[in-house]
């Protein structure tokens, strides 16, 4: 947790000593948008440590979950005690849970701290300065919002993605929808790994596992040729929660985002629950 | 205590348990003996519900198991080949931990927490890990982590301990601890199913015996009558040629000045012996060692790679 805490704020150090951003349209969503607005750090920060930190992390922890718990010999005596099969699992899923929220609420907190203090609050932007964020940052199939205008509006509001200027009620809003959608996300990569936990003994193996899976998954999202089952990769969808961050929020790809994160884990979660009830426990 | 009917288990193409009938009566110490891969550790495990039976059936406590689990393992101790701890934290907090885990209530007794803090105390008491101090599992040693296993098994005062190699990384005092311990908890009314390998220790403690052999209980009987007399006597004499003499054509065997004697009766045998002046260091009715018994019905272990059929 605190390794994906620590990114964000790296990158916010670097930011505010260099003053150097990528240019609108390229590298990680909202970094460009950063050095005129600290407050949207957050989601700068979110969208730095979905693609690789979070995942691994959860994968880590969710792979571990019942494996772990195998491999150290401590799961055939929780079961003796009597903890019902059902009943372990439900625990540890409700774990990886919190988990996952309190990752992404530290970072969200912490990196709201980190983009105040750091990269200052809202100011007015430099004349000539380049515009805020761009469709650019839009993941594949997202629309392309109007061109945007200037990073900040008159009022001294946050600006969105599109352009047009966000309150402050706004802004929460949208990052709570955000911390939300990528809750979810993660929760789709913690099912295959805790049902891949209930299969081996290997805590390793079971993460590396549902890595691999989403690494694949990855790789299928940008490939043309694999267009026909796109829509169902668990990977698929996951920046959509950028969508938040336009004016009107974009609801289409969060919508089937959530929708698809709900099938991987109402499928993964009963096929690990079919698993673990009925294995010989013999680790 | 626990009754068995026809209980398989197969892996795959693996017979591990073949058609088993257990019978462990109340008050037992009973020993279920074996070589390695005989299928010990999975009976144990289907009797405590972590492997379910391919056929047959299970009555643990006069229930049904798996089914009853939840009645019936609260009342039961387990010792699941090594022990296992969390080991960044203490003995005592390993203990408090896996005594919260499970049903709440059905504990014996004391389900408060200053019930719970007792019989904590108690059972590290109960296995010499009284004077523990606060130190992580992970700096315990072998006979400790043993210990401490025990102790697991001891927290909620079970009525039946079903200990899978229990003598394992004890050196000859923990050993000895541990076999009063057992013959104390039996004396208080808990019955007693382990299983071991070392045949001398079941020997010393056990008043009831099963062996195992690939997967078929081959024998299931008290030690006792196991160990019932052969009708033979033992003779330890420096005089052992003249004793040879005396009792020509009773002598089945002789090893020097050991011999054995077709007789029943060793205090008759004695005084005749001593009475025509012949000198005698030892004797006694020759008993079946219970090596012997269980290396008769048992064949190579499943470690044993022999050429030979």
């Amino acid at each position: 947790m605190a390794l994906t805490c620590a990114l964000p704020f790296v990158v916010a150090v670097f930011i505010a000593i260099t003053h150097l951003t990528p240019p609108p349209g390229q590298g990680s969503a909202f970094l460009s948008a950063v050095l005129q607005d600290g407050e949207l750090y957050p989601a700068a920060a979110l969208a730095l440590i979905l693609p690789v930190f979070l995942p691994v992390a959860v994968a880590v922890v969710a792979g571990d979950s019942i494996a772990g718990e195998a491999a150290a010999g401590t799961l055939r005596y929780l079961l003796v005690r009597p903890v019902g099969r059902t009943r372990l699992l439900v625990a540890k899923l409700v774990s990886v849970i919190v988990y996952v929220l309190l990752v992404v609420l530290a970072v969200t907190f912490t990196a709201y701290a980190t983009g105040v203090l750091l990269l200052g609050p809202s100011e007015a932007a430099a004349v000539g300065q380049p515009p805020a964020g761009s469709g650019g940052v839009v993941g594949p199939g997202g629309p392309a919002g109007p061109v945007p205008s200037a990073g900040l509006s008159a009022g001294g509001a946050v600006t969105s993605l599109s352009g047009a200027p966000l309150s402050l009620l706004q802004l929460t809003e949208r990052i709570a929808g955000a911390i939300a959608f990528i809750s979810v996300s993660m929760l789709g990569v913690a099912a295959i790994a805790l049902f891949l936990s209930t299969i081996t003994d290997s805590a390793l193996g079971s993460a590396l596992g549902a890595l691999a899976a989403l690494v694949a998954s990855e790789i299928l999202v940008t490939l043309n040729a694999a267009t026909v089952v796109q829509p169902y990769l668990p990977t698929r969808y996951w920046l959509a929660w950028i969508d938040f961050f336009r004016q009107p929020v974009f609801w289409r790809d969060i919508q089937r985002g959530f929708g698809i994160q709900a099938v991987y884990v109402v499928v993964f979660l009963a096929a690990a629950w079919a698993n673990f009830s009925t294995k010989d426990i013999t680790a | 205590m626990i009754v068995t009917t026809a209980l398989c288990k197969r892996y795959g193409a693996v017979e591990a348990v073949r058609s088993v009938d257990l019978d462990v009566r109340e008050g037992d110490r009973y020993g279920l003996l074996g070589p390695n891969g005989s299928g010990k550790t999975t009976l144990v495990r289907m009797l405590l519900g972590l492997v379910y039976a391919t056929s047959g059936e299970i009555e643990v406590l006069g229930r049904r198991m798996p089914r009853h689990a939840r009645e019936v393992l609260p009342q039961v101790g387990a010792l699941i080949e090594e022990p296992a701890a969390y080991p960044h934290l203490s003995g005592r907090a390993n203990l408090a931990l896996f005594d919260a885990a499970g049903p709440r209530g059905s504990a014996a007794s004391g389900s408060s927490a200053s019930g719970r803090r007792r019989r904590i105390e108690e059972a590290l008491e109960q296995v010499g890990l009284g004077g523990v101090g606060r130190r992580p599992v992970r700096a315990y040693s072998l006979g400790m982590r043993q210990r401490l296993g025990l102790a697991a098994a001891l927290i909620r005062r079970p009525r039946l301990l079903i200990l899978d190699e229990p003598g394992n990384g004890l050196d000859p005092r923990g050993i000895r601890d541990l076999r009063e311990l057992l013959v104390s908890l039996n004396g208080g009314g808990v019955t007693v199913f382990l299983s071991s390998h070392l045949l001398a220790e079941v020997e010393q403690l056990c008043t009831r015996v099963g062996v195992l052999d690939s997967g078929r209980l081959v024998l299931q009987d008290d030690l006792a009558a196991l160990r019932a007399p052969t009708g033979r006597t033992v003779v330890d004499s420096p005089d052992a040629d003249r004793v040879a003499a005396m009792l020509d054509g009773r002598v089945e065997h002789r090893d020097g000045q050991r011999l054995v004697v077709r007789h029943a009766d060793p205090a008759g045998l004695n005084a005749r012996l001593v009475g025509a002046g012949l000198r005698v260091s030892a004797i006694g009715s020759q008993q079946r060692t219970l090596e012997e018994i269980v290396l008769a019905v048992t064949g190579a272990g499943s470690d044993q790679v022999g050429g030979s059929p």
